[in-house]
């Protein structure tokens, strides 16, 4: 007891003695400092949500779920339904993401299992100088370049083989979902790309010498053993493509018509959520018509929030793994 | 010294002695019919412009299990993953010389490796089970090779299983996830994995390294089992274990090799001399029965490494 | 050895195996060729399309109504670099700071909220971001201006930073920090005066690649900088930006503003990726200088 007391002390008076010394030197200071920049940024997350949902309370009101489902966008009427403009971010990013999955998953097999040193680096860096090209960039050479010398011709292909099918129904367009969907692709190639060559990089060297030991070709090892390891990095990159796709604006605003409709030919002009708010947000007169968009704005937030949320925890999901196996 | 000597001597021939009671398949190293079946001829492996590996000559007979051993760093690994090319996987290297399986070179260009890596299968340091089914780790191998008879493949794998002495313990969990079995378990179900292609050679590298006492014991057990049926070599750092499992025994070392290599007619390619007393090629120092090395070793390096004197 | 009946490598199902493992490698091969082509497309086509037009007009004068030749984007010039330069002076701060603070402690609850939040809010489209712009700064003053364009992009900019920064950080050696701190330097000081000198080539990397994606943002644009054909130089005023005159520029019905659209992505263009690459070789210079002794 005596003994205790005695060191408890003395501990205690330190304890002190080394915060008054950390305040002289301003470590409490600097501490309280980085805390409040950390929690600052995360405030800026909640304070975007806040922020969108305080500003669509009319149509929020007035609507309800119904302004998911609407098909009418009408200002002068006062009637706002986005169904036309979710239906649209969903159909073309779908279709970028099916374009760019295969393609991605190619460039993060060979950046990641065949490559040679050298030319490893260079090539994963021009992917991803894709990534950093300006989306009205990508806009201004789709509308100008890609759409008369690829996109048309293919649409005007695909239309005269396939019109049966619904998804090719004519007319033919040049501005158009496809071309919005095929410039989405490019867009979010690196991001698909690079996310999933980090998932190849963190699965252990034993699973591709396991594979490899038993006689698989190295293409078995890649398709049987290591892509199923890290499938749900895999889709967590996907995810994280799809959120990009979803809230890209200018490029697409730029080649998909936007004309707001519920067909389904890819080859007829669209519309998409984030197009909407660029090309109206700064007419929109009365407060119910601003607050209409910025609803939109806040279902594109939601849907990537979810998105990225999904895409984040799968990723970290695989990388965890890496110690799991090394325990044993 | 001296008594730390004899007392490490007699610790290894009761290890000899307690196996050859215990086992009859283990008796006679020269009772039975004697085959070559990996004949490694003058190899050397590079790693770029360095030699990891010199001039390596040495016989693994057919249905016995050799054991390799020697002080860390001597290319014991490097060795063995010369016999499966699994050394082709680290890039820069290049082996020289021949590598015989049942008379035919395995480092000839035309040699196709995926086709060697299903004759002479491998089981590596650490237990690497797919992160999928028991069933399915068995059944990887065979399916790549074509078999896709449900039946077939059930049987292959109840007989890899039994081989390993694993059915027993899993035969109720086939279809739960390899990853949920015992350290020991899932180096076993390694083990079948790599029997269920029944390769002709099994290369062990330390296979009971990461594993406590119990599970190397179960080990070891298995590996006298699969004599009958394959032929064995096993890279281990633990000499006891070396002395307890396997009929031959291989002792390898890089030291003394500066001054030996330094005439060698390789070397003088390399150009520099400063650079050759550097290199620390691994070689064999001696190859003989696993009786001899342990009791009466010819060379004083291998003497002085079972003794404890290396290093 | 082998059974009789147990399949072996050899045969057809063997060369199919072999087929198919070239045909599969081959294919992720011209899966990387297919990304770099459009790169190369449209680098190319930017350079030669736009360099047409490129004199040194063009960065010194305002532009010039449709259909009279001449002019330049002076004031988009001018713009970007008052709506970057506001962004960075709101992003860097915060996200330098904050990324102490994550490094220091990447497992706290605070610190893990923070990576989180910071992946999270990297996804969030950026035109979110400018609604949100809008929202806290245009509707309150009642008018679209520089800063509420440089607030917007410092929201995308901030997430950037932070993760950029964080790892290089992080590859600046535990003993370096642990060194200064056994000589009695405070926390603080080990940081600004240690660490950050130590990983100043990741610090600064991550504020060109937070400043080359921000530079080319041009949607937030529409509703914060709004756009203005004059010099601007007051952060209160609509304000003209690079992207946002290349898409004004493209989407208009005139071929001369065509012309100056390609022009204009040349200048931003060459800006974007010029950083990028020097970002790159900060970052390989950084990663050498702790891997290299």
């Amino acid at each position: 007891m005596s003994v205790d007391s005695r060191v408890k002390f003395p501990s205690r008076a330190l304890w002190y003695t080394q915060w008054a010394r950390r305040f002289k030197h301003g470590d409490v200071f600097f501490r309280a400092l980085t805390i409040l920049a950390s929690a600052l940024v995360l405030l800026v997350t909640l304070a975007i949500g806040y922020e969108l949902w305080q500003n669509s309370a009319l149509p929020r009101a007035k609507f309800g779920l119904e302004f998911l489902t609407g098909i009418d966008w009408n200002p002068v009427t006062n009637v706002f339904g986005a169904l036309p403009y979710i239906y649209g971010t969903l159909l073309t990013s779908f279709i970028a993401v099916l374009i760019a999955v295969p393609i991605g998953l190619g460039i993060a097999i060979f950046l990641a299992e065949l490559a040679p040193d050298w030319l490893r680096q260079p090539l994963g860096f021009l992917v991803e100088l894709l990534a950093a090209v300006p989306s009205v960039v990508y806009g201004l050479w789709a509308l100008y370049v890609l759409v008369p010398t690829l996109i048309q011709p293919t649409a005007k292909l695909l239309n005269a083989q396939l019109s049966f099918l619904p998804i090719f129904e004519g007319p033919v367009y040049g501005p158009s979902r496809l071309a919005a969907s095929l410039v989405l692709s490019i867009m979010i190639l690196p991001t698909i790309s690079s996310v999933s060559r980090d998932v190849f990089l963190a699965i252990p060297r034993a699973q591709r010498e396991a594979a490899l030991a038993l006689g698989a070709t190295q293409w078995e090892t890649i398709s049987q053993v290591l892509v199923p390891y890290g499938l749900s990095g895999i889709l967590g990159a996907v995810i994280l493509g799809l959120g990009r796709a979803l809230g890209e604006t200018i490029a697409v605003t730029m080649v998909i018509g936007n004309n707001p409709d519920l067909t389904a030919s890819i080859l007829h002009p669209g519309y998409t959520m984030a197009s909407i708010i660029a090309n109206e947000f700064s007419e929109a007169t009365s407060d119910l018509y601003r607050q209409a968009l910025i609803e939109i704005g806040l279902v594109l937030f939601i849907i990537t929030l979810f998105l990225n949320l999904i895409a984040r925890l799968l990723v970290w999901r695989v990388a965890r793994r890496v110690p799991t196996e090394a325990r044993v | 010294m001296a008594t730390d000597h004899s007392e490490r001597l007699r610790v290894f021939t009761r290890a000899l002695a307690n196996r050859e009671e215990s086992s009859d398949a283990a008796a006679g190293v020269a009772g039975k019919p004697h085959q070559t079946k990996i004949q490694v001829r003058d190899m050397s492996f590079y790693y770029g412009t360095s030699r990891a590996l010199e001039s390596i000559n040495i016989d693994f007979p057919e249905h016995y299990i050799t054991a390799i051993i020697g002080p860390s760093g001597c290319g014991k690994s490097t060795l063995l993953r010369t016999l499966n090319r699994m050394s082709d996987l680290v890039p820069h290297t290049r082996i020289e010389g021949q590598i015989l399986l049942d008379g035919e070179d395995l480092t000839a260009p035309s040699v196709d490796v995926v086709d060697v890596r299903r004759r002479v299968g491998m089981v590596f340091q650490r237990p690497n089970p797919f992160p999928k089914s028991i069933y399915d780790n068995l059944v990887f191998g065979p399916r790549l090779l074509g078999m896709n008879d449900r039946a077939a493949l059930d049987a292959i794998v109840e007989r890899s299983l039994r081989g390993a002495a694993l059915w027993d313990e899993v035969k109720d969990k086939l279809h739960t996830s390899g990853l949920a079995l015992s350290g020991g378990q899932q180096q076993r179900l390694c083990i079948a994995r790599a029997m269920a292609i029944e390769p002709e050679v099994i290369l062990m590298d330390e296979p009971a390294s990461a594993l406590d006492p119990i599970a190397t014991f179960k080990i070891e057990e298995l590996m006298q089992s699969l004599r009958e049926r394959y032929t064995i070599i096993i890279v281990t750092h633990n000499m006891q274990q070396a002395a307890r499992v396997s009929d031959y025994t291989a002792f390898m070392s890089w030291q003394a090799v500066a001054a030996l290599s330094y005439n060698a007619p390789s070397a003088e390619r390399d150009g520099s001399s400063a650079n050759v007393t550097k290199s620390q090629a691994g070689r064999i120092i001696e190859f003989g029965s696993t009786r001899q090395i342990f009791t009466t070793p010819k060379e004083k390096e291998t003497e002085d490494y079972i003794t404890g004197r290396f290093g | 050895m082998t059974t009789g009946s147990f399949p072996q490598t050899r045969g057809a199902n063997y060369r199919r195996r072999k087929f198919v493992n070239g045909v599969m490698l081959t294919l992720t091969g011209v899966a990387t060729l297919l990304a770099v082509f459009p790169l190369v497309w449209i680098i190319s086509y930017v350079v030669l399309e736009g360099g047409r037009f490129l004199s040194l007009d063009f960065f010194t004068q305002l532009p010039t109504p449709v259909g009279v030749p001449g002019g330049g984007v002076a004031n988009a010039i001018l713009g970007s670099a008052m709506v970057v330069g506001i962004a960075c002076v709101i992003a860097m701060p915060i996200s330098l700071v904050a990324a102490f603070y994550v490094t220091d402690h990447p497992n706290t609850p605070l610190g893990v909220a923070v990576r989180f939040g910071t992946d999270v809010l990297a996804g969030i489209p950026s035109i979110v971001m400018g609604i949100f712009a809008y929202t806290v700064v245009v509707l309150p003053q009642r008018h679209f201006s520089a800063f509420s364009g440089g607030f917007a992009l410092a929201i995308i900019m901030t997430p950037i930073v932070l993760r950029t920064t964080e790892e290089m950080l992080k590859l600046v050696p535990r003993n370096l920090r642990e060194g200064a701190l056994a000589l009695g330097a405070p926390e603080w000081k080990t940081s600004l005066q240690v660490l950050l000198p130590a990983a100043l080539n990741g610090v600064v990397t991550g504020v060109m690649l937070g400043i080359a994606r921000v530079a080319g943002e041009a949607a937030p644009m529409i509703f914060t900088a709004f756009g203005n054909p004059f010099f601007s130089t007051d952060p209160n005023q609509p304000i003209a930006t690079l992207p946002h005159t290349i898409y004004v520029y493209a989407i208009s019905p005139y071929k001369d503003w065509h012309d100056k659209a390609w022009t204009t992505a040349l200048v931003l263009i060459a800006f974007v990726l010029g950083l990028n690459v020097l970002a790159r070789v900060l970052t390989a210079r950084q990663a050498h200088q702790w891997s290299g002794n």
